[in-house]
């Protein structure tokens, strides 16, 4: 399924990240999902939470530079070769993974993902993973 | 429209007999008044009547800052202190500030050259002036002040600072003309549009902006945000304050009010007085002024002069925009860099904000120019490859403008320091 991921911009410099979560921290945000791409000057911090809208309003406030991005959360077995086996599928229709990462895992035999990829309802399509009645938002939980 | 037509469109000789008697007028009275440029003149050999002309003039030695602080406080002072009525002190980056002290005329005089100023850039009894600019020791906000008085318009005195409280008085009071810094100008933009504003919420038409040397593109940028005739003003509290010279609506150079203030270029590593169109540093003879006179002051501003006729009627010799000063310019590397040449840069990109600033370090005795620049909503992209291309992007740019090697750095939104006056655009690490 498609969800919201929002992204912020870190500067190199001691204390930023802290300085993010603790904004989240502030509004009582739980963070599901996260990420940072970061080089040698600065970095980007990926976050999957439970109400993005809330959230991206909350670090805007906080003078930070947010992007939110629809990205593909996907369930994959937890096994040996789980994750393979999705990706494949989305190779083989020619779409390309920008980034991956893992979810906070909650339940024992299935394991979370991010996938950015360029070409998001293809791949949703593919993965045959759309959201149903009773998987919206509790996806995350 | 005029203030003052006569004089603002006063042909070139009967303004050169006036400055003529003006400046003889002057060097009579510092020489008699003020003991540090009796002595000035005594060491390079004249007497009053050796300037005879404002072709003599050039025979006379520079005042710098640095002799004001020797002079600190009323030592340059050329009345007996009972007749000044105001004195302003503009905080010296090292040690004493510097003071400068105005009879109840010098009072007078600047408000009138501060009505020419609002006045050329629209200013009627109707207006409503809000002056931003601070109050206080800083000439900027009682100048303008005092000139928006002359003119009859309606003045809001709220100084700098508070942000919103200033958009809101803006909204409410229906200020039609905005008096502040550029820096704040555009800061007051950013401010309004997050509070969800435009400029048609506001009455605003013109500002007039000055205290700090800004680029034809910042310009565009104010006018563009804030939906005004964004207008150029310059003064420096040492010579007067704001109202030494202002933009018409041409927008083409700063007429100087030279029946007050006798305006010179010269080639800062020389002293050598140069014509017009060459770039150089502006030398200013205050010859009205009573309280504190100023013979061949040195501003460090760098810029160029212009005796051709401007549209706008006006014959008062026009000054470019401030090009930057002669001791805020940077050499790295020995390339002469100005601030103003980055910004010109980033705001030429489209994409970038104007909020930026320069570090120079030196590394196994090479200089290193770092540029911070900060990142804004619309560059910020999910991807680390986006971001990395515009900084090579700013790189790219910035080497072939300044033609020494930049390293940019994105730094976060607001992070760099922003002075609600001027803004902070150079730090220099270099021991040299
Ligand atoms: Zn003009």
């Amino acid at each position: 399924m498609i969800i919201k991921q929002i992204s912020v911009f870190l500067e190199n410099k001691p204390g930023t990240l802290a300085e993010v979560l603790s904004v989240l921290d502030r509004h009582n945000i739980n963070l599901r999902a996260m990420s940072v791409a970061d080089t040698a000057d600065f970095g980007i911090l990926r976050l999957v939470v439970n109400e993005p809208d809330i959230v991206e309003q909350a670090l805007k406030g906080a003078s930070l530079a947010v992007k939110t991005t629809p990205v593909l959360a996907m369930k994959v077995s937890d096994k040996p070769g789980g994750l393979l086996a999705e990706v494949k599928k989305l190779t083989a229709a020619g779409i390309n993974i920008e980034y991956v990462y893992a979810f906070a895992a909650p339940a024992a035999d299935e394991a979370r993902v991010v996938l950015k990829v360029d070409d998001l309802d293809a791949a949703e399509k593919i993965l045959n993973d759309k959201a149903d009645g009773g998987e919206g938002p509790n996806f995350y939980w | 429209m005029f203030w003052n037509k006569p004089i603002e469109t006063m042909n070139r000789a009967e303004l050169s007999a006036v400055q003529s008697t003006r400046l003889r007028d002057t060097i009579d009275r510092v020489y008699r008044q003020v003991p540090f440029f009796r002595s000035r003149m005594q060491a390079a050999g004249l007497l009053p009547e050796d300037i005879a002309s404002l072709e003599d003039l050039a025979r006379l030695p520079f005042t710098t800052k640095q002799d004001m602080r020797d002079n600190y406080p009323y030592g340059l002072f050329a009345v007996p202190l009972a007749e000044i009525v105001r004195i302003h002190a503009s905080s010296g980056t090292t040690g004493k500030p510097t003071v400068v002290g105005y009879t109840k005329r010098d009072i007078g005089i600047w408000s009138e050259v501060m009505a020419r100023t609002l006045t050329a850039a629209g200013a009627n009894r109707q207006s409503f002036i809000q002056v931003a600019y601070g109050y206080g020791l800083f000439t900027g906000g009682l100048g303008v002040h005092y000139g928006a008085e002359l003119v009859g318009a309606s003045v809001i005195p709220v100084s700098s600072g508070n942000t919103a409280r200033q958009i809101m008085l803006m909204k409410d009071f229906g200020t039609t003309l905005l008096a502040c810094t550029p820096s704040y100008a555009l800061y007051i933009a950013e401010t309004l549009a997050e509070m969800g504003l435009e400029p048609k919420d506001l009455s605003l038409r013109a500002g007039v902006f000055g205290a700090e040397p800004w680029s034809e593109r910042m310009r565009k940028e104010i006018e563009a945000r804030l939906s005004i005739k964004a207008i150029d003003i310059y003064g420096l509290s040492e010579i007067i304050g704001p109202g030494v010279a202002s933009e018409c609506g041409c927008q083409d150079g700063l007429h100087i009010n030279e029946d007050h203030f006798y305006p010179e270029i010269i080639n800062p590593q020389t002293g050598q007085t140069l014509p017009d169109g060459e770039k150089g540093e502006l030398v200013l003879t205050t010859i009205t002024k009573e309280g504190m006179p100023m013979i061949r002051y040195r501003t460090r501003d760098l810029t160029v002069l212009t005796h051709k006729q401007c549209d706008c009627g006006r014959t008062l010799v026009r000054m470019g925009k401030v090009l930057g000063r002669s001791d805020d310019m940077l050499i790295i590397r020995g390339v002469n860099v100005f601030p103003s040449q980055v910004e010109t840069v980033l705001l030429g990109l489209g994409e970038t904000s104007p909020h930026y600033q320069l570090i120079v370090d030196r590394e196994d005795n090479l200089d290193k120019l770092t540029v911070l620049v900060e990142v804004t909503e619309a560059m910020f992209s999910d991807e680390v490859r986006r971001l990395e291309t515009l900084e090579h992007k700013i790189e790219a740019a910035l080497g072939s403008v300044l033609g020494v090697t930049a390293q940019v750095r994105l730094v976060g939104p607001k992070s760099i320091e922003r002075s609600e006056g001027k803004a902070k655009r150079v730090i220099d690490n270099r021991k040299l």
